[in-house]
């Protein structure tokens, strides 16, 4: 039972980093159904940014509490994301709004396969280690641990997804926003500056990924020029498991694709009699995708799409 | 065709659709005979497209069912009902927007035709036998819609009344006894139209059942045999066009309404 | 320039100089491995035989995503599946050693029934659904292929399989130099004759399918689904048709690359590789066939040559700046991102999109070539 209640909550905490991270995915692609390819870079580059600021300020002997200084590491990622994601999008994505849609998507994977390299080159291709500065006190909950930590990104991840969900349905910049994703011509018709809330769209979600990045790397406490790949593509599988372009469906697949793997990577040797391994934790996190999608084409909070004529 | 002129062809009896709570369709039975051009017209969302929608097997009725040439096509797959013989365009357009107007009515002739893979790879006599059958027929129907100038341009350059013609010319070339039309006059002015109806005349005088739906009122009461009007889902009249304009319900439900 | 144009279509059209230029092309393809290794060297034909196994690859995916419109980000599975069946059955893993003319079309056909078995599931759904679960379909293979080394040792896990059976065509080994007219063919050369002769196997069945009923139903349900439905066509059936043939190509230059390489494993398949893929279909022009191999040759070579990027550097400022092996993809993004954005629809389009642009102008001519073509 302690191991079940353990695999849930680490499998809460990381699909909790998924879900911040399949946000960015689902903004983007409501508004442009576009697949942003490189959010999953941005991330990345959130978590060297951080780690470079952290490490400059541990060594330069100031005392400052480890939060704080995860905050200032984390307060000059966000900058530097929201930057590169208002870039990514003027450069690589606008020109490509009425061209054929896969064109987007290859300027994506060049941004991804650019910005991958242009971290590698100032990063070097080793493993950073992420200092430990955020309280990892150790808690007893129903048999199973849970750390300060934990408890944090959890909390961080429900504070982030409300604060979106008030933006978008309850502002006017969210009227915008849900205006240009319905129809960007008749929005724009309406006065909607569909290039502004687009960018502003893009800057949210780099925002989050500067986020997500240095949670991830603090959870792990480790960064790499090449961790935002894996993680882009289980958040965007998260974010098609709970329906593309729904805010809450990208939390819902986020959370559904960490506790899937976790119980998953705990269990499947016990289910099949020890014949698969708990490498295979990725196999059942795609079986789960690809039967929910079987079943539900749309996702689990996806709009059903009727066919119009 | 060894059948009396007025059999039915489509029988369509309690025809129901919903959307979540919205009922689109309610109980809506409706019969064309075969040969006749059968109009559909009602005020804008009173469910003619869901109509069109579910006797194409786009659409899964939630009730009711429906017999063409005395087969029970309820629930079957569009391309099966294409292949028992129904085509149709939409209200729309949806042409294959990159591919010329000659292959457009091209692949029409798809589900009348047979070569797979072999024998495309292969080439065989059979299969160039079938490739220039499926080109000349689809000449020929550029043709008959009066488009044969434009079959090398790409579907989506033609002008719109030139899509109109060879949506038609596409749902043509499958062979069909029944050809729904989904609002073919719209968006045409008066001559575009004129010229339509000769059009559609033509196809019914060549064996064709026509079933359309239309909002302009004068080209449905000049060319329709019987129309049958729809409001908020439900049949509310059916008969020829003269009586169907006196209809006190159907006044009803067009005042204020789109056509008037 | 139109009148250079005009005289391009005239010169186009007469079978003289079209046979002039065939007999040309195919004399600089069957010289092109010793004039690259007398110029390059021995590394550049091996790189152009790669080329050659991606340019099937990369035609295989074009069925699927280029002519039936479907988003396909797992193809690599098709080509592990073929490399995998080749490895397996041709190596002392097993000790079983079945002869290459055997297992070429029984991994073309082992290939082609994944491609069912994956695309069936799969059919309902649209788009990027699609992209995202034909991803997952990929990652699978691939994780199956490294850890299925316990509790039976089958694929051998991430050290892969070595001492692959090189190609043999009867009697003819082609990992060994033969001399003939003269010359001494090394096994680079013979392995690509042999891709250059599957190759154009593969670009014949491509431009066969591409003009005839099974082409135009895939084009028709790219172009619209609900329509090409309502037309008659077995959406379902049609499109699975994509998966399996282009599945199928996959797992013949899978079977051929095991030949080749002489060993196989699992990191060859990465999901990377499939982008990779892809990419080379859409830059040259996804649905063309002459654009897709434009596409896969830039960009097989691309990062070969900005190998030099090192000594380049070495020459223009003295010293090297940056590490070659960094730059090299970096260098290929921004390749990517600069083709897509100067020409979204490809370096080569077909020239049915290209005449969206001079639409007026073409059509007298096209409607000749196309009276011309029915009448074969």
């Amino acid at each position: 039972m302690d191991i079940f209640v353990q695999q849930l909550i680490n499998g809460l905490v990381l699909g909790a980093i998924y879900a911040l991270v399949a946000l960015g995915y689902t903004m983007v692609y409501g508004i442009l159904g576009l697949i942003n390819f490189a959010h999953g870079e941005v991330v990345m580059i959130g978590a060297m940014v951080a780690l470079s600021v952290i490490q400059v300020l541990v060594a330069s002997g100031i005392a400052l509490p480890g939060p704080v200084i995860a905050a200032l590491g984390l307060l000059a990622a966000m900058p530097v994301c929201m930057v590169l994601g208002f870039a990514i999008e003027r450069v690589a994505y606008r020109p490509l709004r009425n061209a054929p849609r896969l064109a987007a998507l290859i300027t994506a994977i060049g941004v991804s396969i650019l910005l991958q390299n242009v971290a590698m080159i100032i990063w070097g291709r080793q493993y950073h280690s992420f200092p430990a500065l955020l309280p990892s006190t150790p808690h007893q909950l129903a048999g199973a641990t849970i750390n300060d930590l934990q408890i944090f990104i959890v909390l961080l991840a429900i504070a982030i997804m409300a604060g979106l969900l008030y933006l978008v349905h309850r502002t006017r910049l969210g009227r915008a926003m849900r205006a240009t994703s319905e129809n960007p011509e008749i929005a724009g018709l309406m006065g909607v500056d569909i290039n502004t809330v687009i960018s502003i769209t893009f800057v949210i979600g780099s925002a989050l990924a500067a986020v997500a990045g240095v949670m991830i790397s603090a959870y792990y406490g480790i960064a790499h020029y090449f961790m935002g790949f894996m993680l882009g593509l289980k958040a965007f599988t998260a974010a098609v498991l709970g329906g593309i372009g729904n805010l809450a469906g990208a939390m819902l697949g986020g959370v559904l694709l960490g506790v899937i793997e976790s119980l998953g990577a705990g269990y499947i040797g016990a289910l099949t009699g020890g014949f698969l391994g708990s490498h295979y934790q990725d196999v059942f996190a795609f079986l789960v995708l690809i039967l929910v999608l079987t079943l539900r084409p749309s996702g689990l909070l996806g709009e059903r799409v009727a066919e119009r004529s | 065709m060894m059948q009396a002129a007025d059999a039915p062809l489509l029988e369509a009896t309690g025809i129901s659709k919903r959307f979540g709570g919205l009922t689109a369709l309610s109980e809506v039975s409706v019969t064309v005979k075969r040969g006749e051009i059968f109009g559909l017209i009602g005020p804008n969302g009173a469910g003619k497209t869901t109509l069109f929608n579910v006797l194409t097997g786009l659409y899964r009725p939630d009730g009711g069912e429906f017999v063409f040439g005395g087969v029970r096509m309820t629930g079957m797959k569009p391309h099966r009902v294409a292949e028992c013989g129904i085509a149709r365009t939409f209200q729309n357009i949806r042409l294959f927007a990159n591919m010329t107007a000659l292959e457009n009515v091209m692949v029409g002739r798809h589900v009348r035709t047979r070569a797979g893979v072999i024998g495309a790879i292969l080439r065989d006599g059979a299969t160039r036998n079938e490739e220039a059958a499926i080109a000349s027929r689809a000449r020929e129907l550029l043709e008959y819609v009066g488009i044969a100038g434009r079959a090398a341009e790409l579907a989506h350059a033609l002008p719109y009344g030139d899509q109109r013609r060879l949506e038609i010319a596409r749902a043509l070339a499958t062979g069909p006894g029944l050809l729904a039309l989904d609002e073919p006059a719209a968006g045409m002015n008066a001559t575009e139209t004129a010229e339509l109806r000769r059009l559609l005349e033509r196809v019914r005088g060549d064996g064709v059942t026509l079933l359309l739906i239309e909002h302009d009122v004068k080209l449905v009461m000049g060319l329709c045999d019987r129309v049958a009007v729809l409001d908020y889902g439900k049949k509310i009249a059916e008969g020829a066009p003269v009586e169907v304009k006196r209809d006190p319900a159907v006044i009803e439900a067009y005042l204020g309404g789109t056509v008037a | 320039m139109s009148l250079f144009f005009d005289r391009w279509q005239q010169l186009k059209r007469d079978p003289r100089v079209v046979w002039a230029a065939y007999i040309a092309l195919a004399a600089l393809l069957v010289a092109l491995p010793f004039v690259t290794d007398w110029a390059f060297g021995r590394a550049w034909v091996r790189i152009l035989a790669f080329a050659l196994l991606y340019i099937m690859l990369a035609l295989g995916l074009n069925i699927v995503v280029g002519y039936a419109g479907l988003l396909d980000l797992g193809y690599v599975a098709f080509f592990a599946v073929g490399a995998y069946f080749y490895a397996l059955l041709a190596s002392p893993q097993f000790g079983i050693h079945l002869p290459f003319w055997l297992l070429l079309p029984l991994g073309a056909a082992i290939a082609c029934t994944f491609g069912v078995l994956l695309g069936a599931p799969t059919l309902r759904l649209r788009g990027d659904y699609l992209a995202i679960v034909t991803l997952g379909f990929g990652e699978i293979i691939r994780i199956f292929l490294v850890n299925l080394n316990a509790p039976i040792n089958i694929t051998n896990g991430p050290q892969g399989i070595n001492l692959i059976d090189p190609i043999k065509l009867g009697g003819f080994s082609l990992a060994q130099t033969h001399p003939a007219l003269g010359l001494s063919f090394p096994a680079v050369y013979n392995y690509y004759y042999l891709f250059l002769a599957l190759t154009l196997a593969v670009i014949f069945f491509s431009i066969r399918l591409e003009d005839s009923r099974i082409g135009r139903a895939w084009v028709a349900i790219r172009e619209d689904e609900v329509a090409a439905a309502a037309m008659g066509i077995n959406t379902r059936n049609v499109k699975l048709l994509a998966f399996a043939m282009g599945a199928s190509f996959g797992g013949v230059s899978g079977g051929l690359f095991a030949g080749f390489q002489g060993f196989v494993s699992p990191e060859s398949f990465t999901i990377i590789e499939s982008i990779m893929i892809l990419c080379m279909v859409v830059l040259g022009g996804m649905g063309h066939i002459p654009g897709v191999v434009l596409g896969t040759v830039l960009l097989v070579v691309l990062p070969e040559a900005l190998r030099y990027l090192g000594p380049l550097q070495q020459a223009l400022f003295g010293r090297v700046l940056a590490d070659p092996a960094d730059l090299r993809l970096l260098v290929f993004g921004l390749a990517l991102i600069l083709v897509m954005l100067l020409r979204p629809s490809g370096l080569w389009p077909s020239t049915v999109r290209r005449r969206e642009l001079s639409a007026d102008e073409d059509v007298a001519r096209q409607e000749q070539a196309t009276v011309y073509d029915a009448s074969r």
